[in-house]
């Protein structure tokens, strides 16, 4: 864990500047204040693009009325979650009931720290950085079982028992994909990662394996739509059945917690489906001089934007086209389906790597 | 062998699913929505819309009701009441031809039984209103004919 | 004072209660769906009892909605009456006007006008087209596909918009009268009914890609909620529901009323009376519909509309009968009069009733999620349930 191994002209003029503890704290605080930022700014742009693209699918117009195109539209209803009365049922338990929302929320947080949004745009690379991923982005399953439980109503249950059996088998599947990236690039920071993509379009880890690649990306696709709740496979809030599922009983500010760390989850999927298989911040080049000229020089964070987005474009597609799977059928695709799938392509891609039959 | 066929056939469906949804997204043009109260000035409807009750009057102020009550008995809740009173000749007319918009059901009997063409369905669709007072409405301009 | 027992304002069953805590320590327990619940259709409760995410039990409450229409129709006229029944199916109302109209007619012995009777056929088709649209629609959302309402709504939305042309009003009819209709079809009629048949067809296409061959939907209804055809029979159901079990009972093929005996068509029936099996057949309807439509449209004869209008409707003493087939099921009219205006008194059979009382039978056993699917293959209009 080497927070000094990225530099940046800022934080290297705060180091020259101060003497080294503090350097260290004001790079920090900054650091923290940009990712609040970007969780904010995605939160709200999320959810502006989530109902405007769910509208034309739906051959709507969606928001329209507040702002340019609507786009104010979700400044307006998180102020309105704001001033309403935040609810607290009689019969809640007090401490679950409180700290639920908070934890999906900082699961997202913690997730975009590791993320590289491009060259010299991350605030920490650790070593072990996917190892860091998969732990803190389960503080999100545990603030939907916690929230959930402490809710003391039946809905509530039996979506936040449906997150729990659901959350844990699909974490399996998306941890193997992310193994397979792992044991290809031979590391596991995520930086790292990246850069082990560079070249052409064809030395991304979604092609440059044939054919595990590709299936790795699909499976990381549907484990990750698992993973974020989201449709199809949002069983534990599933409107039509549990009406709410694990947040019936939360309103106001609480809710719209919930409601947020959706959104930047999904974010934070998606940049990390972009950072391992699609070369996160590094142009696509094609190979012919002139044109890759030009896309490299955009800078990195915009292709990782692009990226990212394209997969929350996937995402939204899936969700606003297919019917919710039942609970039994979930947990049976995951078991039967998706995790042999991806132990057997783990296996695939092992015997590539170990053979070097990769694309060159 | 057969699953293989079936899993193949399962992401085709899938995929033809994905298809229509993409097809909305790419084809602006199928997009349905009518912003509703910006279009007000260009809201067109059909000539048998069945609005709220309305009494046409010429430009003398004058209609064709005769107070003869026919609608009164043929409104099924007692939406309509026509209260008569003596013109000079001592001769019965309308005095005040009250229509309680809160219990009409808009259901086009009272114009059936009309024989005048006294009364009409308009076109006003707008009926909220603050208080229930509002809603009892006195159809004709003036009194008597 | 007297002192209220328990027992009788219980509202559940005798013989409704949970089961002792099993040997694994495992517990029964009692959920509420309803009257506030989106996927019940309005305000109906459902008292489930569950063992985990397993349905045990399911015992429907009714009642939140009833307006007491049959008693209101003993104080209105024949004529009156009608528009009542806009507001049991409002899904089917013109379907329940003329039900309606067929009993005041077989009283009074009133004829209907050719021209009048392919209005009542073409409207009453496009009625059942339009209703199943919806249904569509909602069924695709109770089972999670939301983009599937609007789709459904959006084909709806044609019919209705042609209902409004025809008569003013897009969900309370009242448009048949005894002897006919209230007014002839505008002349923009038939061409709209030709677009909107064009347009259907492509949206089935579409609706069996998005929905009928998905392998989710396949998952989710093959096999669940099955309704035996002995049960379906013993139950009452009608319409789609019993269709979809193998009953073969549609009023417009077996007791031709108005003019279906002309017009060639085809009764889908299920084979196994699963979720699956009520969804094609209502799918497969929709074709049927578009077929009658189309044959109506092209022999639509000339006028008159109505038959001599009678200043009043002063029915016969007697009973009287009629029966059509609403796009749920048997609508049934039943009218005693007493040579005057006013029936003495009259009684709806509406087909939801009888389907939703099987709900326990094809529930109990299931998931949570697979109650919500048989509620929507049944579905149910709660205001024609109560009434």
């Amino acid at each position: 864990m080497t927070p000094l191994s990225i530099t940046h002209p800022l934080g290297d003029w705060i180091r020259q500047q101060l003497p080294s503890p503090f350097a260290a704290i004001a790079n920090g605080l900054i650091a923290v204040i940009a990712i609040a930022m970007l969780v904010v700014v995605t939160a709200i742009f999320l959810v502006w693009l989530e109902r405007k693209v769910c509208a034309r699918f739906q051959a709507r117009l969606g928001p329209t009325r507040v702002g340019p195109f609507g786009l104010l539209q979700p400044v307006a209803d998180a102020i309105k979650l704001l001033m309403k009365e935040n609810i607290r049922p009689r019969t809640v338990d007090q401490l679950a009931y409180f700290l639920a929302p908070l934890l999906p929320i900082t699961g997202s947080f913690l997730v975009l720290i590791v993320i590289p949004f491009d060259h010299n745009l991350q605030v920490l690379d650790p070593d072990a950085g996917i190892v860091y991923v998969t732990a803190v982005s389960g503080m999100g399953i545990l603030g939907v079982l916690i929230g959930g439980w402490g809710s003391n109503n039946k809905y509530s249950l039996l979506g936040s028992m449906r997150a729990g059996a659901q959350l844990f088998s699909y974490e399996l599947s998306m941890v193997l994909c992310m193994l397979l990236i792992v044991m290809a690039s031979g590391t596991a920071s995520l930086r790292n990662i990246v850069l082990s993509q560079q070249g052409t379009i064809l030395d991304w880890w979604i092609f440059k394996l044939p054919v595990a690649g590709l299936v790795a990306f699909l499976l990381f696709i549907v484990s990750s739509t698992a993973e974020l709740n989201r449709g199809p496979l949002d069983l534990s809030e599933a409107e039509q059945e549990l009406t709410g599922g694990f947040h019936t009983e939360y309103t106001g500010i609480s809710f719209s917690m919930f409601f947020l760390a959706e959104f930047v989850n999904m974010f934070a999927a998606a940049g990390l489906g972009a950072t391992l298989f699609l070369g996160g911040f590094l142009a696509p080049q094609i190979g012919w001089h002139p044109v890759d000229q030009l896309l490299a020089f955009i800078p990195g964070f915009i292709w990782f934007a692009a990226k990212a987005y394209f997969l929350i474009f996937l995402y939204m597609w899936t969700r606003w086209t297919f019917p919710r799977l039942r609970i039994d059928h979930l947990l049976s695709l995951e078991w039967k389906f998706l995790l042999p799938a991806s132990l057997a392509n783990l296996l695939l891609a092992a015997t590539l790597v170990l053979f070097k039959w990769v694309i060159p | 062998m057969i699953s293989l066929n079936r899993f193949a056939g399962s992401v085709s469906a899938l995929l033809k699913g994905l298809g229509v949804t993409l097809n909305y997204i790419v084809h602006p043009k199928r997009v349905v929505t009518r912003e509703y109260p910006e279009n007000r000035e260009t809201l067109t409807f059909p000539e048998r819309f069945r609005g709220q009750v309305v009494m046409p009057h010429d430009e003398n102020n004058d209609h064709n009701c005769t107070a003869c009550t026919l609608c009164e008995k043929a409104c099924p809740n007692g939406s309509i009441s026509i209260l008569t009173t003596k013109n000079i000749a001592s001769k019965r007319v309308l005095g005040q031809f009250v229509y309680r918009l809160s219990s009409c059901t808009l259901c086009n009997l009272c114009i059936e039984a009309c024989p005048f063409d006294a009364i009409r369905m308009g076109h006003g669709f707008e009926m909220a209103g603050y208080t229930r007072e509002e809603l009892d409405l006195i159809l004709n301009k003036k009194e008597g004919r | 004072m007297i002192k209220a027992d328990s027992k009788l304002l219980s509202t559940l069953p005798p013989g409704f209660a949970l089961h002792d805590t099993g040997e694994d320590g495992s517990q029964e327990y009692f959920l509420n769906m309803g009257p506030q619940h989106p996927s019940t259709h309005g305000v109906l409760k459902l008292v489930v009892k569950l063992d985990g995410e397993k349905v045990v039990e399911v015992v429907p409450h009714l009642g939140f909605i009833h307006r007491a229409i049959e008693k209101m129709g003993e104080n209105e006229s024949f004529v009156q009456y009608i528009h009542l029944t806009d507001r049991m199916d409002y899904l089917s109302s013109h379907i329940n006007n003329l039900c309606v109209c067929m009993a005041i007619e077989k009283a009074m012995g009133i004829g209907v006008p050719e021209r009048g009777e392919y209005i009542r056929v073409m409207v009453s088709e496009l009625q059942r087209i339009q209703s199943h649209l919806l249904w569509w629609g909602s069924f695709g959302m109770d089972l999670g596909a939301v983009s599937t309402f609007l789709y459904g709504f959006k084909e709806r939305e044609k019919i209705t918009a042609l209902f409004e042309e025809l008569c003013g009003a897009r969900l309370t009819m009242n448009f048949f009268r005894p002897g006919g209709s209230n007014s002839d079809v505008p002349e923009t009629f038939l061409p709209r009914v030709k677009e909107i048949i064009q347009d259907l067809k492509f949206a089935l296409d579409e609706f069996d890609a998005l929905l009928t061959k998905n392998p989710i939907i396949i998952e989710r209804t093959r096999g669940v909620g099955i309704l035996p055809k002995e049960r379906a029979i013993s139950y009452g159901c009608s319409g789609p529901v019993a269709r979809a079990s193998g009953v073969d009972l549609d009023v417009r093929k077996h007791s031709p009323y108005s003019v279906y005996d002309r017009f060639e068509f085809d009764v889908p029936l299920g084979k196994n009376g699963d979720c699956y099996d009520r969804y094609w057949v209502r799918m497969e309807e929709m074709r049927q519909s578009i077929r009658i439509l189309e044959q109506a449209s092209a022999h639509f004869p000339p006028d008159p509309y109505r038959s001599k209008e009678k200043p009043n409707y002063k029915v016969p003493a007697g009973s009287y009968f009629a029966s059509v087939e609403t796009a749920r099921g048997l609508f049934c009219t039943y009218m005693v009069s007493e040579n005057a205006m006013k029936p003495y008194r009259i009684k709806s059979r509406s087909p939801n009733f009888s389907n939703l009382s099987a709900i326990n039978e094809m529930s109990a056993g299931g998931k949570i999620a697979d109650l919500v699917t048989i509620l929507s293959t049944l579905d149910i209009i709660v205001p024609d349930i109560d009434r």
